[in-house]
């Protein structure tokens, strides 16, 4: 078996830069490329869009990133994976056939269906959250499970080209191709865990390599207007040398490694996937050259009995609006315009939040009391059942050009649909997962 | 008296309206610093008005790295928080400002 295996992260996230990913399918040597797109209230607007039309509800950049890599992909011989597929795989895999067929490119594509239990969803179940039953919230518009590994495995295991999925735990994107290069045990923990740690290393992409990190002065990054996306080079064991390809902008060492390891795992001696439970203060972290950084010994210690899914409910709408004031006093002239807001439309909008851009906005208080700003931005945000009432907040802030205190500027007014997302469990059992193969070749055009 | 900012650096991840700040120190001679006095209290201290729940830290020698777990921290959640910040991506930042 070739060693090592060399898998890509080509997406951080749904809005991700797309260039990354081809420089990797280009010049990075890699076996396979991972694109992770797809985050909680992702999948529940791309179901919103699917219920509008069944065509839709994958992933909007998908068609953009596939006109890119596909030509790509096969000159170099590089299988994908990713969660495009969002609330509709099939419909992403049609959408990948047809850019394909544009490009006279033969392709297979296995999509993984399943992760969709929205009809398995009792009213009663309780949310991880706080333990209400899930009835007590909105109306429910998603339901999907993160499926693992072993949904995915079956897909990989048809050679398809790309594999497409909807909500699958984003770690597991990357195990899988390990996996099945290897053919790790599901019962393999420690190398489960292994394989975790460097895909949850890789899955948001430019935050291993600088993004999300730097700081001139103290935690300097070179070049982040061309940030590189990561590659592991996995060996049989899990172990991995975490890398991007040369001449790239960005910056892997200890630090940035350590920061993303640590990420978003509320418990780092039980991080959970469907496939394992791993231990991340058992990793060893080495910095073995420039932009090379070594992640051994993660162990793991068996697999959560049920799994994980994520509900969208819709949480009502969010109107917003802002104004800016600069020069002496002017803190006190914008907390002034908060005031007025406030008295306005306190008694119609109990939710209401009255923050001051530049001094007071992200932590409620500042933490430099001799701080004085020279400008300051009063935002109003409240939340509202319905548009048209949404509506409002942004137009009494407007309304402060001429009722409002001195030299208010700059106004600008927003309206937002809100998804909230809680959590629940299911049995495994009740998530049953298939695969679709879908293919196009010029032979079968010709046929 | 050090600011942390001096001595670590940290990022902030959410989950929900849970907060989860990763506290690394720059040099390994710095941890047992922060072991001794970035403890649960001290940042319940420092972040109050913003955690306004449980605080759990777990320690992590081999990566010279605190972790703490903030709950209800986010406004209610990131998805229907009516903050600017609803992840609290900048949360990192407030944890550095504090003297040790």
């Amino acid at each position: 078996m070739r060693e090592p295996f060399r898998i890509g992260s080509g997406a951080g996230f749904s809005g991700d830069r797309l260039e990354p990913a081809v420089v990797l399918a280009e010049r990075g040597a890699v076996d396979f490329l991972a694109l992770e797109c797809l985050g909680e209230r992702t999948v529940a607007l791309a179901q919103l869009r699917k219920r509008k039309d069944a065509s839709l509800g994958y992933d909007p950049l998908l068609v953009r990133r596939m006109e890119l890599l596909l030509p790509l992909l096969r000159r170099n011989r590089i299988r994908l994976v990713s969660n495009m597929g969002a609330a509709n795989p099939l419909a992403a895999a049609d959408a990948i056939l047809r850019i394909a067929r544009a490009k006279r490119l033969p392709i297979r594509v296995a999509v993984v269906s399943g992760d969709d239990v929205l009809a398995s969803m009792a009213p009663d179940s309780v949310t991880l959250e706080n333990g209400a039953p899930l009835g007590e919230f909105g109306d429910i518009v998603s339901a999907n499970a993160y499926l693992g590994i072993a949904a995915l495995l079956p897909a990989l295991e048809t050679g398809a080209d790309i594999v497409i999925t909807g909500r699958v735990a984003d770690p597991s994107l990357f195990l899988a191709p390990m996996a099945l290069h290897y053919g790790w045990s599901l019962d393999d923990f420690d190398r489960l865990a292994r394989g975790t740690a460097a895909g949850h290393l890789l899955e948001c992409a430019g935050q291993l390599c600088g993004g999300y990190f730097a700081e001139p002065g103290r935690k300097e990054i070179p070049d982040m207007a061309h940030l590189g996306f990561p590659y592991a080079d996995v060996d049989a064991d899990g172990d991995a040398v975490l890398s991007k390809v040369e001449g790239t902008g960005g910056r892997i060492n200890l630090a940035t490694a350590k920061e993303q390891l640590l990420y978003e795992v509320t418990d780092p001696s039980g991080y959970v996937t469907p496939d394992v439970i791993a231990d991340f203060t058992t990793a060893n972290l080495d910095e073995i050259g420039t932009d090379r950084v070594a992640v051994r010994g993660v162990t793991g210690r068996g697999r959560p009995v049920k799994l994980k899914v994520s509900v969208g409910y819709l949480a009502g709408y969010v109107g917003e609006g802002e104004i800016s004031y600069a020069g002496a006093n002017a803190e006190a002239r914008a907390r002034q315009a908060g005031e007025i807001v406030r008295e306005r439309l306190a008694g119609e909008f109990p939710e209401m939040r009255v923050d001051l851009i530049g001094s007071t906005a992200l932590h409620g208080r500042s933490f430099d009391a001799t701080a004085r700003p020279y400008e300051v931005r009063l935002r109003v945000a409240a939340r509202a059942p319905t548009a048209e009432r949404a509506m409002l907040v942004g137009e009494e802030v407007e309304a402060l050009y001429t009722n409002g205190p001195g030299g208010g500027g700059g106004t600008r007014k927003y309206v937002h649909e809100q998804i909230g997302i809680v959590s629940t469990l299911l049995e495994r059992e009740r998530v049953p997962s298939t695969v679709t193969l879908k293919e196009w070749s010029s032979d079968a055009q010709a046929a | 008296m050090p600011r942390l900012h001096e001595l670590a650096h940290c990022r902030a991840g959410d989950k929900g309206d849970t907060s989860i700040l990763s506290l690394i120190a720059y040099r390994a001679e710095d941890y047992p610093l922060l072991v001794e006095r970035v403890t649960i209290e001290a940042v319940a201290s420092h972040l109050r008005g913003i955690v306004q729940g449980k605080i759990t830290r777990c320690e992590l020698p081999k990566l010279w790295a605190l972790q703490f777990t903030c709950e209800r921290s986010l406004g209610g959640g990131v998805t229907t928080s009516l903050s600017l910040d609803a992840h609290g991506k900048s949360l990192s930042y407030a944890l550095l400002e504090m003297t040790i």
